[in-house]
């Protein structure tokens, strides 16, 4: 193809020469960057697949009782007959080997997920099956507790010693499992995630609003203003940072309580009266007004940085070419605003919804986010599978917004400061 | 070409100051001529731009009154003007096509659509970038940006066009061709053009009139060449074209002419311009093109001495540093003609000059009578 | 990744351990503030004073104790020595195979009447929901504090009073939590004590105990940390509000805020030690429990703080507040006066049911 190829003085193809010149300099690069790759490696990316598979992770039945789980593969769980007298008998001797192995613990908590009442039945079991040590074995673990006699239970330890289950997911959006393996909804009074996920997707989503309009102005007295009072009003915008988290939301309960400032000074003014106080904290009001506090400065900051580089001239060729003040604002600012406005949206958004602390303190009954759910079964009931499910979904739900925004605005216009 | 007609524009004792303190633009008179392009020339922080922010609409006057066609606009919105502006960074909008901001003009000027199509696509010819409508700004050059930022500030047809130091951003050769085309549009349309620059040799390119800023006062208002060939005082002497500077105390009057003694005591005759009476310090203006070395020509009336520092050739002419009557800078342009003084370095030469073409103005800033 | 953290603390305690053979660090986890300063001037001072070479790290994460000792666990970098818990966690935790099980009579020190550890503790208290991973210190009880100054003549004195609205209007301050609540629902709707957990047991007593929280939902504020409620209290925004008993003693002795104890059907619960699985220095974590749970050590942190000592025979040892002089024992909850009705967690009906009505709850107060 090529009649003769350039070559370097020492004979070398030059193109071969140039490839080795820019792989060391590649290589150079790179290194530069291997410790943040690894420590997002650790920190982020394992972490998340660590997560996802925790949500369907489910190897605690067939680790437990490993005997019981294959003596079961050949018993028919649509039927009406409880298995025969041979998984008893590996049953007991399971249970038996766990309760030494301690392991017995876990499994009751596992179980319980799915069927309250698991754990009382495996736990007192443990010890008693000790006793058991020849046949009958059905009608001793039986008599040990009545629940054995219930075919449900067979059923559910057979539908759960796949390795994978799906019931975390379910039950992460109000669904179960019925005795038959049918997914069904939950019963009414025990749902809770959906309705949860959508009011934290609606309240963020306010929040986001909230932001986006008292941040806007003052972004905009930023990047208009004389720099040192620009600079003052800077401080004010990042004072909140250098406060912590839970000084400002108790603040806002000390502001916004019944018997708080505010109330007190509308009582003063005569605005309401002493027995007709506002509830404004411990419910959805207190979330926004502290929420919005708290996340304005990531809405002000990007907008601010976009806004910076706005030349005045802009919005005055407006004017000179005959636009109103409000023309010029909506068909030249606000365009060269958007880039600010997704990148702040989004940032205050995401935040918002994945918010736990300050939700829990002013939220109250009404105004909690899912998050709290999710920090609630990671440290107190451990149920970390439903976690993992919750927050998978959580993450699917913030991807998902994430392409629709790059679908709508375009991620490459997004600037962050 | 300051002509009889009505003033377009007229300024009535117009005063700003932006902290109460110093006076940023002080007494500004001044009449617009219709179809006249003037070109408000001066050093930065010199007023010039402020008036033409005034005239705008984006800055109000402190005291006095600006007219539009006889209205006065002191009160009058930007939008409600109709002045074309062209800005120094153009300022197109970025997130709109050249089409979309031509239109935009006539867009808020709730115009049809047919008509705005027309008069856009009659804009894009005028600018000769017909093809580019459908492109973003920042896919075009400088100097197309240029063009579309002009063509902009004309698509509404107005009366009076601002531009504020539109070629700033330009290399030197795309600025000298925008220059003539500017000149260009100006001419075909009759559109009023004020223009604000702090290249002179822009202003005198261009202008029908220039008014030389500094201080927040016009130092002078003139056609280019009057402005060039009499300077009223040392500042435009200095600000406008290529200036020979020499200090002097006035010994006598003498009608139109007086007489002054040089700082080494050599004493000439100039053009009494600006001169308070004798014993007076006079700043001496002397154009380098007018000086001649060399003895002979009858009409250099006024010959004096100086030492020859340095030469620069430059091929049509060569330009010869001289140390005057204690000024080390003294330039003269010696023609590179067939028989033109051989000049050596260090050499002391005889120099002569025209009366009338020495000009005696007023001290100058820092040039105060010696005690 | 707060599993992989562990390893360079681990390493370093390592090195620093190498200097002096014997000397060793001792990182224990409790709730911080004033209740690791009971235990700190209680148990770490004298056992620290007795042995130079141990020195006892405080780590105040026992707010997420369970979470971060099941991550340390399962990654094998056990950094925690000793753990305090609340006894619902610490099933859990034995459960899941996090923490070592205990002996007590060949772990503890038996009383000084050479009563056996397992008889001189409350009867029960160490084998919470039959695990046996779990010392108790201290019992503390989830009770109510009303305000003084909030109702005219007759002040509130039952549980049943907590919910009539009519007799004692004016918002209460509950935790937001199924557990206790639900219980406390049923008896003030009439259900004996001794038979809440019948009741409960049954899809109607559930739907009873709801029925009751109905009436007074709208004037609950529902409360997640412990400082909460006394701060209601204090400010005025609650007239009665669920505390921990301690809490509330720190509001109205060392504070003077307006308020009173009410004890009646208060809820009895335990806070203690476990060990972790896995932990370096076991050996060393027994001696130092040996000592810190002895008769006297118990009784001597309810100088610092209003919690009942787990041990029959620290009661009569209990005396003076160590700052405010006052007699301590009338403040206690397992005192007799303010222990004449008490209901004692059922930890095994919850552990089957808490998922299930965690659930139920949420959305009960959702709707």
């Amino acid at each position: 193809m090529m009649a003769h190829e350039l070559t370097t003085a020492d004979g070398v193809p030059l193109r071969i020469s140039l490839e080795r010149a820019l792989l060391r300099s590649r290589i150079r690069a790179a290194l530069l960057v291997v410790p943040l790759m690894a420590f997002l490696l650790f920190a982020f990316i394992l972490p998340i697949f660590d997560m996802l598979y925790r949500s369907v992770e489910n190897t605690i039945v067939a680790q437990v009782l490993p005997e019981t789980v294959i003596a079961l593969q050949d018993w028919d769980e649509t039927g009406d007959a409880l298995p025969d007298e041979a998984v008893f008998k590996t049953a007991v001797a399971d249970i038996q080997a766990a309760f030494k192995a301690k392991t017995l613990g876990r499994l009751a908590r596992r179980l319980n997920y799915e069927k309250p009442g698991m754990a009382s039945l495996l736990r007192k079991s443990g010890r008693r099956s000790l006793r058991i040590t020849e046949a009958p074995w059905s009608e001793q673990l039986i008599k040990i507790d009545r629940k054995w006699g219930d075919i449900n239970i067979w059923r559910l330890i057979k539908r759960e010693s796949d390795h994978l289950t799906e019931s975390y997911f379910l039950a992460a959006v109000d669904m179960r499992l019925d005795d038959l393996g049918a997914v069904n909804w939950q019963p009414e009074n025990r749902q809770i995630y959906l309705q949860l996920f959508w009011k934290t997707v609606w309240m963020s989503g306010l929040i986001t609003i909230l932001c986006l309009l008292l941040g806007y102005p003052v972004a905009f007295l930023l990047a208009t203003l004389p720099l040192r009072t620009s600079n003052l009003l800077m401080v004010l915008v990042l004072l909140p940072f250098w406060t912590s988290l839970l000084v400002r939301t108790t603040s806002w309960i000390a502001l916004l309580q019944t018997e708080g400032v505010l109330n007190d000074l509308m009582v003063v003014v005569g605005l309401i009266s002493d027995d007709g106080r506002l509830q404004m904290i411990h419910n959805k009001i207190g979330t926004f007004v502290a929420m919005t506090h708290i996340l304005l400065p990531f809405m002000i900051l990007p907008l601010y940085s976009v806004m910076k580089t706005i030349p005045p001239s802009y919005m005055r060729a407006a004017r000179s070419l005959g636009a109103t003040p409000f023309t010029a604002f909506v068909r030249v600012y606000l365009p060269n605003t958007v880039s600010g406005i997704g990148a702040g949206s989004i940032l205050v958004f995401i935040l918002s919804i994945g918010y736990y602390i300050t939700p829990a303190l002013v939220g109250g009954r009404t105004g909690t986010f899912i998050s709290n759910f999710i920090a609630s079964h990671v440290s107190e009931t451990l149920n970390w599978g439903l976690a993992a499910a919750l927050g998978v979904i959580l993450l699917a739900l913030v991807l998902a917004l994430y392409l629709l925004y790059d679908r709508i605005v375009g991620i490459d216009n997004m600037k962050l400061g | 070409m300051p002509d009889a007609q009505e003033a377009l524009v007229a300024f009535e004792g117009v005063q700003k100051t932006y902290d109460g303190r110093q006076l940023v633009v002080r007494d500004l008179n001044l009449d617009i001529a219709r179809g006249e392009f003037l070109t408000m020339l001066g050093p930065s922080g010199s007023g010039k731009t402020t008036c033409l922010m005034m005239l705008a609409g984006f800055e109000t006057p402190t005291h006095g009154r600006i007219l539009l066609n006889g209205t006065e606009l002191n009160r009058v919105p930007p939008h409600r003007r109709g002045i074309g502006m062209v800005f120094q960074n153009y300022a197109l909008f970025p997130h709109m096509t050249v089409q979309e901001n031509l239109a935009f003009p006539l867009e808020v000027r709730g115009m049809s659509r047919a008509e705005i199509e027309t008069k856009v696509a009659r804009a894009l010819d005028m600018v000769r970038l017909p093809e580019f409508g459908g492109r973003r700004p920042a896919q075009l050059s400088g100097g197309q940006q240029q063009r579309v930022a002009v063509a902009r500030a004309l698509v509404f047809e107005p009366d009076l066009v601002l531009m504020d130091e539109p070629l700033g951003a330009l290399d030197k050769n795309l600025r000298e061709e925008m220059q003539y085309e500017i000149k260009h549009i100006h001419e075909s349309l009759g559109v009023t053009v004020v223009y604000v620059t702090h290249d002179q040799s822009e202003a005198l390119t261009m202008s029908n009139r220039i008014a030389v800023f500094d201080d927040g006062v016009i130092q002078q208002l003139a056609t280019p060449d009057v402005l060039y060939e009499k300077p009223e005082n040392a500042f435009v002497a200095q600000f406008i074209g290529e200036n020979n500077r020499l200090i002097a105390r006035v010994t006598e009057m003498d009608g139109s002419f007086c007489t002054v003694e040089l700082e080494d005591g050599q004493k000439v005759r100039a053009l009494s311009v600006n001169v308070a009476g004798a014993g007076e310090i006079t700043t001496l203006s002397l154009r380098p093109e007018r000086v001649v070395i060399g003895p002979g020509q009858d009409f250099a009336d006024n010959r004096i001495s100086g030492r020859v520092e340095e030469l620069i050739y430059l091929g049509d002419h060569i330009r010869a540093r001289l140390t005057v009557a204690g000024n080390d800078s003294f330039i003269v342009k010696v023609a590179n003609a067939h028989d033109h003084v051989r000049l050596s370095q260090g050499s002391e030469v005889p120099l002569g000059w025209a009366s009338e073409d020495c000009r005696a103005l007023d001290a100058g800033v820092g040039n105060a009578a010696p005690a | 990744m707060r599993l992989l953290f562990g390893s360079s603390a681990l390493a370093m305690g390592v090195v620093l351990g190498a200097g002096t053979a014997l000397a060793v660090d001792l990182t224990v986890v409790s709730w911080g503030g004033a209740y690791t300063a009971s235990q700190q001037k209680a148990y770490h001072d004298p056992y620290m004073a007795a042995n130079p070479d141990v020195k006892i790290i405080n780590d105040d994460s026992a707010a997420e104790g369970l979470a971060k000792l099941r991550a340390q666990v399962e990654s094998g970098n056990v950094t925690w020595d000793l753990v305090d818990m609340v006894a619902s966690d610490a099933i859990t935790a034995c459960d899941e195979g996090l923490i070592e099980e205990i002996d007590p009579d060949s772990m503890l020190a038996a009383a000084p009447d050479g009563t056996p550890a397992s008889q001189d503790f409350f009867a029960g208290t160490l084998t919470p929901g039959g695990t046996n991973c779990f010392i108790p210190q201290i019992v503390y009880s989830t009770t109510f504090g009303y305000r003084t100054d909030a109702f005219e003549g007759e002040q509130p004195s039952t549980i049943a009073d907590v919910f009539d609205l009519e007799k004692f209007p004016g918002r209460r301050a509950l935790e937001k939590k199924p557990i206790g609540n639900l219980e406390w629902a049923l008896i003030a709707d009439g259900v004996p004590g001794e038979q809440v957990y019948e009741v409960l047991n049954t899809e109607e007593g559930v739907d009873r105990a709801f029925a009751k929280l109905d009436t007074i939902k709208e004037s609950v504020v529902w409360w997640t940390k412990g400082a909460q409620p006394p701060q209601l209290l204090a400010d005025g925004e609650v007239v009665i509000a669920s505390a921990y008993n301690g809490r509330l003693f720190s509001a109205i002795a060392e504070k003077n805020q307006p308020i009173a104890m009410l004890w009646d059907w208060q809820v009895f619960d335990l806070d203690g030690w476990v060990i972790p699985k896995g932990t370096p220095n076991k050996d060393a974590v027994l001696e130092y429990l040996m000592f810190a749970t002895d008769t006297q050590r118990l009784a001597d942190q309810a100088k610092f703080i209003s919690y009942g000592p787990a041990r029959y025979s620290s009661g009569p040892l209990v005396g003076n507040h160590a700052d405010l002089g006052i007699d301590m024992k009338p403040h206690m909850p397992t005192n007799e006066a303010n222990a004449k009705t008490i209901l004692n967690f059922d930890y095994v009906w919850w552990a089957d049911h808490r998922a299930e009505l965690d659930e139920r709850f949420n959305a009960w107060l959702a709707k």
